[in-house]
């Protein structure tokens, strides 16, 4: 069987950084393509449930008042969005780099290993904006009529959701480079949970001035900026910040993250 | 640049010092749900007074273009290290490596378009089915899809995996999976293959396949540079072999030249329950044996004639008071030229 091994080289493109670029991201795209009722399980299961919860029931005991969910929805959609893309980067890191090995075929690509890292962001927020986009019409769906929400400034909604899931991307990168294997519980015990619960999801920052010191300490959590991005674009009326702040601390986030998870990853990547 | 011009790779004075590992920094161990694999990859290694691992002390290598060039040495050598730099994964602490006259760290990427890498444990993207793992691959060095597709599936055919291009990852056994690494390798026509230990956990009859596998594409002409710790292996395959330890070159030449090199005669090994010196004179004592040395508890001696000189020296070893707990005979090769150059075994 050996001689016969040569084989006619097929022809070869002139590998450009585009192309393989463009190579890599095929590559997640497949593989999501294959998974995505299991990706959209995974990352949108809890948000619907709390929907469910909240949205629904609770409203309907008369417990929390109904225009609850004009708060609520826009929150739930920033922790989709948030949780989606962080796992979609930050878990096949932990596991590449610390057992499977997997992306070394990918790191061995004839390109700059900063681009296999920047392809791994780009595709985790897409996976971000897709668990968004579908958490938005069933959320809705589970609610019911929610006050005040508009979808009218479409091409603001996707600029909110499309930073918002660059910067949750970056994060994730950030994590799955520094964070062990044995460590996963943790990125979910002691970063995922507390940021979830003081991220504004569930209530608007400016009702916060109740608790001032609380005011400003969650605004060191990223989801925040997310969270008050998507009232300001899908329930305008509603107290929310103003969205050039959001913007403008979503790209800082984003800016400074990418630093910090483009030195870890080039760590793990070479010895 | 201009020696390394001619050759496929030339290393001069490559030095790797890693960072102390971290079970020196955490207190404890920690449990953990990945299976232990065996010696740390450092345990055969020099470490400095700091904790630091010495991998590589200046390792000077110079392989031909197609030749298939063998690295020898027990784990800890400094062998994945070696392939690490030279397929551009690991960053050398000195020194310089050329792959095609190109520098591994300046012209990185340029290096890789030139190299296959089988890897020692295999790692296919288990996102992927087999056939897709090549496509990918070959698409990362510029392979359409199309003009990939044939040669992936001819690939496959030829290293007997033609019936599972479509199977996923999970269900190769490991030889599957070996074989589907090297297929990977070859499926944007590397100039250079590296294979690093390619045969570890392999079954008999597996490795026996590889083998001639690994042949067929030396007899292509491609440069292949395997390390290896089995003897034999380095022997029926490489044209040369290195033998490295601690991470330096002690010998580097043919198989038959090294083999000329090894102490003459049979190498008995008895080891006993104690050191072994006051038993050398003894043994060089005994009718035939051509010498002896203690390493520790080890007491080796040389005999033309085989595994004759065992019952004197057993009966030396009990008159001093020894008792021997193993015995081992080693014919004149690479193995015994290794023992005599490092004083260990390879496994």
């Amino acid at each position: 069987m050996s001689a016969a091994l040569a084989v006619d080289a097929p022809a070869r493109h002139r590998v450009t950084a585009r192309w393989v670029f463009w190579a890599l991201l095929m590559r997640d795209v497949t593989v999501v393509r294959r998974e995505l009722v299991f990706f959209l399980l995974r990352t949108t299961m809890q948000p619907l449930m709390f929907t469910l919860v909240f949205g629904f029931l609770l409203p309907r005991m008369g417990f929390v008042q109904r225009n609850y969910s004009s708060a609520l929805l826009p929150g739930l959609l920033g922790i989709s969005l948030a949780f989606a893309a962080v796992q979609s980067v930050a878990l096949p890191m932990v596991a590449d780099f610390g057992w499977t090995r997997e992306i070394e075929d990918r790191l061995l690509a004839p390109v700059d290993n900063r681009l296999v890292a920047l392809e791994k962001v780009v595709a985790a927020s897409v996976q971000g904006i897709i668990a968004a986009l579908f958490v938005l019409p069933v959320a809705r769906l589970i609610m019911g009529p929610v006050e005040g929400l508009s979808v009218s400034h479409f091409g603001e909604v996707i600029a909110v959701v499309t930073f918002g899931a660059a910067a949750f991307s970056v994060i994730g990168l950030f994590l799955g480079t520094v964070i062990e294997g044995q460590q996963v519980g943790l990125l979910f015990g002691f970063i995922v949970a507390p940021m979830i619960m003081f991220g504004c999801a569930y209530y608007p920052w400016r009702l916060l001035d109740r608790v001032p010191l609380l005011q400003y300490a969650v605004l060191v959590n990223p989801l925040t900026y997310v969270a008050e991005g998507l009232r300001a674009v899908l329930t305008p009326d509603k107290p929310h910040m103003p969205l050039p702040a959001v913007l403008a601390a979503l790209v800082v986030v984003t800016a400074l993250f990418w630093r910090l998870g483009l030195r870890t990853f080039m760590k793990r990547a070479v010895g | 640049m201009s020696e390394s011009e001619g050759a496929a790779i030339v290393t001069r004075g490559l030095r790797k010092v890693y960072p102390p590992p971290k079970s020196r920094r955490r207190r404890g161990p920690v449990p953990s749900f990945t299976p232990p694999t065996g010696a740390s990859p450092f345990s055969g290694s020099a470490t400095t007074s700091t904790g630091e691992v010495l991998a590589l002390d200046g390792l000077d290598l110079q392989v031909r273009s197609g030749e298939f060039f063998g690295l020898l040495g027990p784990n800890g050598a400094g062998k994945t290290t070696t392939i690490g730099i030279l397929t551009t994964r690991v960053l050398p602490s000195g020194g310089a490596a050329f792959v095609h006259g190109l520098d591994v760290v300046k012209s990185a990427v340029d290096v890789r378009r030139r190299i296959g890498v089988v890897p020692q444990r295999p790692n296919p993207d288990r996102g992927l089915t087999v056939r897709e793992n090549l496509l990918f691959h070959a698409a990362y060095f510029g392979f359409g899809r199309v003009a990939s597709g044939a040669r992936a599936v001819e690939i496959l055919a030829q290293l007997g995996l033609g019936d599972r291009t479509e199977a996923k990852v999970d269900e190769l056994s490991g030889g599957q999976q070996q074989r589907l690494m090297i297929a990977r390798a070859l499926i944007h026509e590397p100039q250079v293959i590296f294979l690093d230990e390619p045969t570890v956990g392999l079954d008999p009859q597996a490795r026996l396949a590889l083998w001639d596998i690994l042949r067929g594409l030396h007899a292509q002409g491609r440069t292949i540079v395997m390390t290896t710790h089995y003897m034999e292996e380095a022997d029926q395959l490489c044209d040369r072999v290195a033998i490295v330890d601690r991470g330096r070159l002690l010998a580097c030449d043919t198989p038959e030249a090294l083999k000329r090199r090894a102490p003459g005669g049979t190498l008995i090994e008895l080891t006993l329950d104690a050191g072994a010196d006051d038993l050398v004179a003894a043994a060089r004592g005994l009718p035939g044996v051509l010498n002896a040395e203690a390493d520790g508890a080890a007491l080796r001696a040389w005999h033309p004639g085989g595994g004759e000189a065992i019952p004197g020296l057993i009966a030396a070893a009990q008159r001093a008071g020894r008792q021997v707990l193993n015995i081992h005979l080693a014919a004149p090769s690479l193995e015994t030229l290794f023992i005599s150059l490092t004083g260990r075994k390879l496994d």
